[in-house]
């Protein structure tokens, strides 16, 4: 069992606070994970930066192309795992489009995010309509496949790629890009009603969630809130990085 | 002779030319884009549909577009040019085939505002004519550097009524315009129809555009019987290629003939010099805007910056049914450089008094190279995609003109 699938046997909502890795500065990158866990994270999302994130809004658009200048590539990404490995065993999905991964090659993509110690994979622009193999590999690493579900997704669908996925689904909470603000209460009581009864497997909800009552009335509705804008947002204005992520996620914790 | 196909039926059902193609979107597109190809499907059968289409095409964009015979420069070069004048269209380029096509079938899924990318601005402006004849309020994405180079073009979308949203994130070129475009659909995607301009981006679109482009290739078969003495069809069919409408427009009637198809993608400054917009010619497979094909890429996967003179070609990618084609052999693809396509742009200016858009002279350019293959007495058609008159300024530029 993968520490992703232990942290969802668990009941309640669980905090997933999201970093571009090798943003602001390639040394931060595991600081920010470990600064992340102490904080009281649940799980880390980390980016994997692509130079034509059509799914990021600015904020993580901007933050990509600062890890790209700065030098990130996939196997580095992998590195700072391996890193944050050896003191920390909090859960950690990457969050990458298709294109390098394709590149990097599929097969060895997984196998090496197996032996560095990731335990999940979200592509956003990997519908289940050319997930097959993707989906395939993941599992056989034993990599949770986190496959997304939109507002605007019909039940029916909801229901395969929940199957598909098996371990955890990714609900984008809004139409739009990261970044954007979150719908109204009762829009997002609909559509995620509508993902729990549709859906057999545990769900995090991501894009919009900035505070503490906004994470709140997430996990009253999800099994996770995922933040991540406003973390980029916080990193690209602080003088003190370390210090800022690690009040600002027991902010969001609620944690005084 | 190259090796024709017998019974053309791709894309498959998922939008797949075998390993080209499919929809790599975000998850929020998907019920758009099974809702357009399900439309699309239809209505591709609906003989009112496809009347009314060509009603609009004949008495609004002025189609058919002739095909002339270029008499001086085919006496200069030993063998027969013919131009398929997409030029004379409306608005000066190929692209309102596909615009018209489009708008009819955002009006009839009843969305309520259009938007659009462009390089050039060729696309932009036909889409902006083709909004304000239907009357919907429309948004077209520009690449800042784009707006630069093609400062007349985006007056013209504004006085058509467009709103012209400049890009200024990574290359700020057309590609940028996609994605921003992309982001817009994605956040509007219930009221708003995205109208792409090439034969790029997720399935359905590659096949929709290469559909409303292919009467290019059906209006010159028909032509070319009429003009020429006693032959079928021409022996060689040139065309240039950045996203590839124009191109798969003019290819698609005769993949099944006995035709030579070459497609002529932008060298830039030279394919060794690494800054060109030759995506088939020196691209690998991969995944942009939402469909695999061969595209420009760092070894780490990252998309890397096209250079091309002409703003149509300045793309790190191209079309999924081009890289298709390449795959089997049956079409060629070959590349011309900034200098060898302004060198065509004068040429044809002052051989036949045609100015062509600099996309359009790339596939001039092909002619004069040495290397060729055409024989001497063969008949070559050239798709003149588009008029010159917007890229001017850019020749002037070149030469070191003030104007």
């Amino acid at each position: 069992m993968n520490r992703i699938q232990q942290l969802f046997k668990k009941p309640g909502g669980k905090l997933i606070p999201y970093v571009t890795a090798g943003y602001p500065l390639l040394n931060l990158t595991t600081k920010l994970v470990l600064a992340m866990e102490k904080g009281g994270a649940d799980m880390i999302e980390l980016g994997l930066p692509f130079s034509d994130p059509l799914a990021d809004g600015p904020v993580i658009q901007a933050s990509s192309q600062v890890a790209l200048k700065n030098g990130v590539n996939t196997q580095w990404v992998l590195e700072q795992v391996e890193i944050i490995r050896k003191s920390s065993q909090i859960p950690i999905a990457l969050m990458g489009y298709i294109n390098p991964i394709l590149k990097y090659g599929y097969n060895k993509f997984f196998s090496d995010c197996r032996q560095v110690g990731v335990d999940g994979i979200i592509v956003p622009d990997l519908p289940i309509e050319e997930a097959k193999d993707f989906v395939l590999l993941s599992k056989s690493n034993n990599i949770s496949p986190i496959l997304l579900v939109a507002p605007n997704t019909p039940n029916d669908r909801i229901r395969t790629i929940s199957q598909m996925a098996g371990d955890l689904v990714y609900c984008v909470a809004i139409l739009g890009v990261t970044g954007e603000k979150l719908s109204k209460e009762a829009t997002l009581v609909k559509y995620l009603s509508r993902v729990r009864e549709n859906s057999n497997t545990p769900f995090i909800v991501g894009f919009g969630i900035k505070t503490h009552q906004d994470v709140e009335r997430i996990n009253r509705l999800s099994d996770g809130a995922v933040v991540g804008t406003a973390f980029v947002e916080k990193l690209r204005d602080s003088n003190h990085p370390v210090k800022t992520i690690l009040e600002y996620v027991k902010e969001l914790k609620g944690i005084k | 002779m190259e090796n024709p196909i017998k019974t053309y039926t791709l894309p498959d059902e998922k939008g797949h030319f075998e390993i080209f193609g499919g929809q790599y979107v975000p998850e929020t597109l998907i019920p758009a884009l099974s809702e357009l190809k399900e439309l699309y499907n239809t209505l591709k059968q609906d003989g009112a549909f496809t009347e009314e289409l060509s009603q609009i095409l004949k008495s609004y964009a002025g189609r058919p577009t002739p095909l002339t015979y270029a008499n001086r420069i085919s006496e200069e070069l030993g063998f027969h040019v013919y131009l398929k004048r997409e030029d004379l269209a409306h608005t000066g380029a190929h692209k309102i085939n596909n615009v018209l096509g489009q708008i009819l079938l955002a009006k009839r899924m009843g969305k309520k505002r259009i938007i659009a990318e462009t390089g050039a601005g060729q696309h932009g402006v036909a889409t902006a004519t083709a909004a304000a004849k239907f009357g919907f309020p429309c948004t077209i994405y520009m690449g800042t550097e784009d707006i630069e180079r093609q400062k007349l073009n985006v007056f013209r979308m504004e006085l058509l009524g467009a709103e012209v949203i400049p890009v200024s994130s990574g290359s700020c070129t057309l590609k940028d315009a996609i994605n921003e475009a992309i982001r817009d659909w994605v956040t509007n995607v219930e009221t708003t129809y995205y109208l792409i301009g090439s034969v790029v981006g997720p399935h359905p679109y590659p096949m929709i555009v290469r559909d409303f482009q292919s009467i290019i290739g059906k209006e010159t078969k028909i032509q070319f019987k009429d003009i020429a003495n006693g032959d079928q069809t021409p022996d060689t069919i040139v065309a240039c290629v950045g996203g590839g409408s124009n191109a798969i427009g003019i290819f698609h009637t005769f993949l099944s003939d006995n035709v030579r198809l070459v497609g002529v993608e932008a060298a830039g400054k030279g394919l060794k010099t690494g800054k060109h917009a030759a995506s088939i010619t020196k691209g690998s497979f991969g995944v942009l805007h939402g469909s695999a094909s061969f595209i420009l890429q760092s070894e780490d996967g990252q998309i890397t910056l096209p250079h091309s003179i002409s703003a149509g070609l300045d793309y790190p990618g191209v079309g999924p049914e081009h890289s298709y084609l390449k795959s089997i052999g049956r079409v060629e693809y070959a590349s011309a450089t900034d200098d060898e396509s302004i060198s065509a742009y004068i040429w044809l200016c002052e051989k036949e008094g045609i100015l062509p858009a600099l996309e359009s002279a790339h596939a001039l350019s092909f002619l004069r190279s040495p290397d060729n293959g055409i024989h001497s007495g063969e008949n070559v058609v050239i798709c003149l995609s588009g008029r010159g008159d917007k890229d001017a300024q850019t020749v002037a530029e070149f030469l070191g003109r003030d104007i």
